[in-house]
């Protein structure tokens, strides 16, 4: 054996012995073509491929943002889009109370929902789900029939149960995100930038409720059944692979408007209202009805009251 | 969901409509300096009355008053009393003397669009919690203007029970989700 071959390499030889390695050559081939496709498109696309996270945007840089995406949703659905990212107000943290002795299980919320915040009709997703739940059980969730059916609601010995986004104080979803895709806003509205979500749906296997949902495919609206106003941390249209969910009608809410879901409900079974105002609605139930939580013991603190109004 | 259809032979038809021109004339010129409309404590919508049926008195004017219990025929058949005891009747509301108005169990005269307040009477519990917005529907602003509903809006005060209806398709089966 030749003794040079002992010798251990200096550094200026190692790096020089690198310089055609199989992994370098890769590596700037791939930079290259990326380089050359992200060239090659629309700024429009470059853009969004280069967004930052929505927290670490300017005033500015927020406002071309939404001036892009309601361009691209126009582009898409025809009509002229508002995105808009209308800010949560100061002394305001919104809450929600539904009474279990007036709903009727007539899912008219449901589809007021789906209407109000752009959700897929195809494949359907229904960011509220009504459960149908015997009276002698009470509220048992292993009990509960989701798809109940008949020609006419409410049944005899049932009471239904409508369940969507809790709007927990302490959103599990929000501790699993990777990314930091969702988060608490500070008016208590829990939500999803579609444009930051990677689809691994932590969430939706934190989220005790099922409260979340996936768009396994391209979600399918017909153009004119698009609501054209929308906010950017709401019912903006979504993409193929991002996780949704109920926000309170952010668009709606923020400029004073109430949910869709209570102004569509027949029996005036939803109240909607800032906790912080002794005046509203959802304080005087909590402060003079019968009032639960669901699932009170795993500590999420909802910020979604189910009452009594007997 | 209204107090039931009044229908009304021709002849008559032709001279309650001379005179209803005749009184809305009359009303015009004696009304013209006074502004206090009907505004109430609560933004309510007009009372769910049958278009064309308002003001009562157009018919009962020219009809003697029956304070007879019975089984409504006629203008009024399809009105089928379904509420409270047997013994309730349609005077314990409505007044035998002024058919546009209602009145309460001291005798004080409400208007259609105060009605809240009879309904009140034995729903104590149910006009507090409509007061603030708990009982019944509220649409408008959860920080501002409300837009309330009369509680004949959503329960027809004959037979207020609700009647059920048809619930909207449920949502798919997971499985069935391609």
């Amino acid at each position: 054996m030749k003794e040079q071959a002992l010798t251990i390499p200096t550094e200026k030889e190692r790096r020089r012995n690198r310089a055609l390695t199989r992994r370098r050559f890769l590596r700037s081939t791939v930079v290259a073509a990326a380089g050359g496709v992200l060239a090659s498109c629309s700024p429009s696309v470059r853009e969004s491929f280069f967004q930052q996270h929505l927290k670490e945007l300017t005033e500015e840089d927020k406002k071309r943002t939404y001036a892009r995406l309601a361009e691209e949703y126009g582009n898409r659905y025809g009509g002229k889009f508002t995105v808009g990212g209308e800010p949560a107000k100061e002394g305001v943290l919104f809450a929600y109370a539904l009474d279990l002795s007036r709903c009727v299980g007539c899912r008219r919320c449901v589809y007021a929902c789906v209407k109000e915040n752009n959700q897929s009709r195809d494949p359907a997703i229904h960011w509220i789900t009504v459960l149908q739940m015997e009276k002698e059980k009470g509220v048992d969730l292993s009990h509960a029939d989701a798809y109940y059916n008949p020609k006419a609601v409410p049944e005899d010995g049932h009471f239904y149960m409508p369940v969507q986004c809790q709007q927990c104080r302490r959103p599990q979803c929000v501790e699993v995100c990777p990314v930091g895709a969702t988060w608490q806003e500070p008016d208590g509205i829990v939500v999803v930038d579609y444009n930051w979500c990677i689809g691994c749906r932590y969430c939706m296997a934190a989220c005790p409720y099922g409260a979340r949902h996936f768009n396994w495919s391209r979600p399918e609206i017909p153009n004119e059944q698009i609501n054209h106003d929308t906010h950017y941390l709401g019912n903006r249209p979504r993409y193929k692979g991002v996780v949704e969910k109920c926000t309170f009608c952010i668009q709606r809410v923020r400029k004073g408007k109430y949910p869709a879901c209570v102004e569509i409900c027949p029996v005036g079974a939803r109240k909607f209202g800032n906790l912080l105002d002794p005046e509203s609605e959802v304080r005087y139930v909590i402060e003079n009805k019968r009032v639960f939580i669901l699932k009170e013991e795993i500590n999420t603190q909802p910020k979604f009251y189910y009452f009594y109004g007997v | 969901m209204g107090f039931g259809k009044i229908r009304v032979g021709r002849s008559v038809a032709a001279i309650v409509a001379v005179l209803a021109i005749a009184l809305l004339a009359l009303g015009a010129s004696a009304g013209a300096g006074d502004d206090s409309s009907t505004e109430t404590e609560f933004p309510v919508p007009p009372p769910p009355i049958t278009e064309g049926y308002y003001p009562c008195s157009v018919c009962h004017a020219e009809m003697e008053t029956n304070m007879e219990r019975r089984e409504l025929v006629d203008e009024h058949e399809s009105i089928k009393l379904n509420h409270g005891p047997r013994s309730r009747w349609c005077f314990d509301c409505h007044t035998p003397e002024n058919r546009d108005v209602l009145h309460l169990a001291s005798g004080e005269v409400v208007t259609f669009e105060e009605s809240y307040l009879l309904c009140g009477q034995c729903h104590g519990d149910k006009l507090r919690d409509w007061k603030v917005g708990v009982h019944g529907k509220r649409t408008g602003e959860w920080n501002g203007k409300k837009q309330y509903l009369l509680c004949a809006n959503c329960h027809n005060p004959h037979s207020p029970h609700f009647a059920p209806i048809e619930p909207l398709p449920p949502p798919p089966r997971p499985r069935d989700i391609r």
